[in-house]
């Protein structure tokens, strides 16, 4: 129940409700929290849309913690 | 999913290790979510966790499994005297006195589950002569989608809200306050906090000197949250690091917050294995009270009000909740109890520990 999972807005429909698409199923989302617009990224739970996620820091995430954790352990040894 | 497969990379995963490895920490961390704990248990983290120092216990991070008996005995009730009762899925199958909701149901009841609180108002407009009821459980994360019943001009006057729902920080500061467990460190909810952001957790560290990490659910989300505790306790720090800011914002989503503060207000409530916990609940707002089942029923529901109702024989669910035990330390856990047969909510949830850890077994994938 409390899982929440990411999908993109493939169309935007009436009343704050969009069509989602989880990797090739489609399902309809309230988005009255975030407004999404074509094509975002959004993370939906229990049928509404509760954020948008931010793709340019995902697609960063993994490579600054790789550096990151390059640069401690560096700092461990030395 | 986009950022999915990366943030498997073991090479990565094995470095994270390591790095915790070298620096030479016991520790102790809690986390409070399914989520959290399916990946744990799914990828095979936990043993790898645990060879490099780090135990990991999922605390009252559950809401099916920290709803109590009483307060599924209430749904029980408005279920058994015609009315239509709308909830998600775990919870029907959760016992109250001796009988769950979906008892009811195989006896004729209207116990339906849905998917989205969306769903129970549809049924409440299709059904005007029959009262509906909406059994709001979860935590921050679900608790704005059940404000949305209540705002504008929606609500369908045959539509009432029974609200479990409940808050974290509030239960994380009764954890260290009660110091039952070696907390030192926690790793909040990822999606709880795209709700609330950061701000509601700081306490934690500032007065409990507890370091906290925000973390997303891939497998180097939960090792890098685990690194970040241990060097934050090998320096002596305690802080708040959000490492899930590709979704969760400082301020969290501030519409839904504010949906949340309009038709809630904080109450003091139970959860399961723990006492009263203050500040803890969210109840049905005075000014939307014609819309909330306590109010509206109360007739009905008096009479089975503070009603204590033992946990199953030999459960340790509530030791589980409040991260005493591992479910594997249960004598039931496995043949006696298991997702087919369960004793307990903690087995019956598919967020609950014994569920998780019963389904995934204990081996890496
Ligand atoms: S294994 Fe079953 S009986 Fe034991 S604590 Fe978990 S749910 Fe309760």
């Amino acid at each position: 129940m409390c899982l929440a999972i990411p999908g993109q807005v493939v169309k935007l429909m009436e009343d704050q409700i969009a069509l989602i698409d989880y990797g090739g199923t489609r399902r309809e989302a309230n988005v009255m929290y975030v407004r999404p617009k074509l094509g975002d990224w959004v993370i939906v739970h229990a049928g509404f849309a509760l954020q948008i996620l931010d793709e340019e820091e995902a697609r960063e995430t993994l490579a600054l913690w790789d550096e990151a954790l390059d640069a401690f352990r560096q700092e461990m040894a030395g | 999913m986009m950022t999915g497969f990366k943030l498997r990379d073991p090479s990565v995963a094995r470095k994270v290790l390591d790095t915790i490895r070298d620096l030479g920490q016991e520790i102790m961390v809690m986390h409070v979510c399914g989520t959290h704990q399916d990946t744990l248990v799914r990828y095979g983290l936990e043993p790898l966790l645990n060879e490099v120092g780090v135990r990991i216990r999922q605390g009252p991070g559950c809401p099916v499994c920290v709803t109590t008996g009483e307060e599924i005995e209430l749904a029980i009730q408005l279920a058994s005297s015609g009315k239509i009762v709308t909830s998600f899925g775990d919870i029907v199958k959760v016992p109250g006195k001796d009988r769950t909701l979906a008892d009811i149901r195989s006896n004729g009841g209207d116990v339906r589950v849905v998917y989205s609180p969306d769903d129970a108002l549809r049924i409440a407009r299709e059904n005007p002569d029959r009262e509906v009821v909406f059994l709001g459980i979860g935590f921050e994360t679900t608790a704005p989608t059940t404000s949305s019943l209540l705002l504008g001009d929606r609500t369908p006057h045959n539509l009432s809200i029974l609200s479990y729902h409940r808050v974290v920080p509030p239960a994380l500061k009764f954890i260290a306050q009660a110091g039952e467990v070696r907390l030192d460190g926690l790793i909040e909810p990822g999606h709880v906090s795209m709700v609330i952001g950061e701000e509601p957790y700081r306490f934690l560290s500032a007065d409990h000197r507890i370091p906290q990490v925000i973390a997303g659910f891939e497998p180097l989300d939960l090792l890098m949250a685990c690194l970040e505790i241990a060097r934050q306790k090998a320096e002596g720090r305690a802080e708040l690091r959000n490492m899930y800011g590709r979704v969760v914002k400082p301020e969290g989503n501030l519409a839904a917050r504010k949906a949340m503060e309009e038709t809630f207000e904080p109450c003091d409530v139970k959860w399961r294995g723990f006492p009263v916990i203050p500040g803890s609940g969210l109840a049905i707002s005075e000014r939307y009270d014609d819309h909330d089942a306590r109010s509206r029923f109360q007739d009905e529901l008096d009479e089975f009000l503070g009603l204590e109702i033992p946990e199953p024989e030999g459960c340790r669910c509530g030791d589980v909740l409040r991260g005493l035990i591992e479910p594997t330390d249960c004598p039931l856990f496995g043949d006696v109890c298991g997702p087919n047969h369960p004793i307990g909510p903690c087995m019956v949830s598919r967020e609950g520990s014994c569920n998780i850890l019963h389904r995934w077994g204990r081996n890496p994938v």
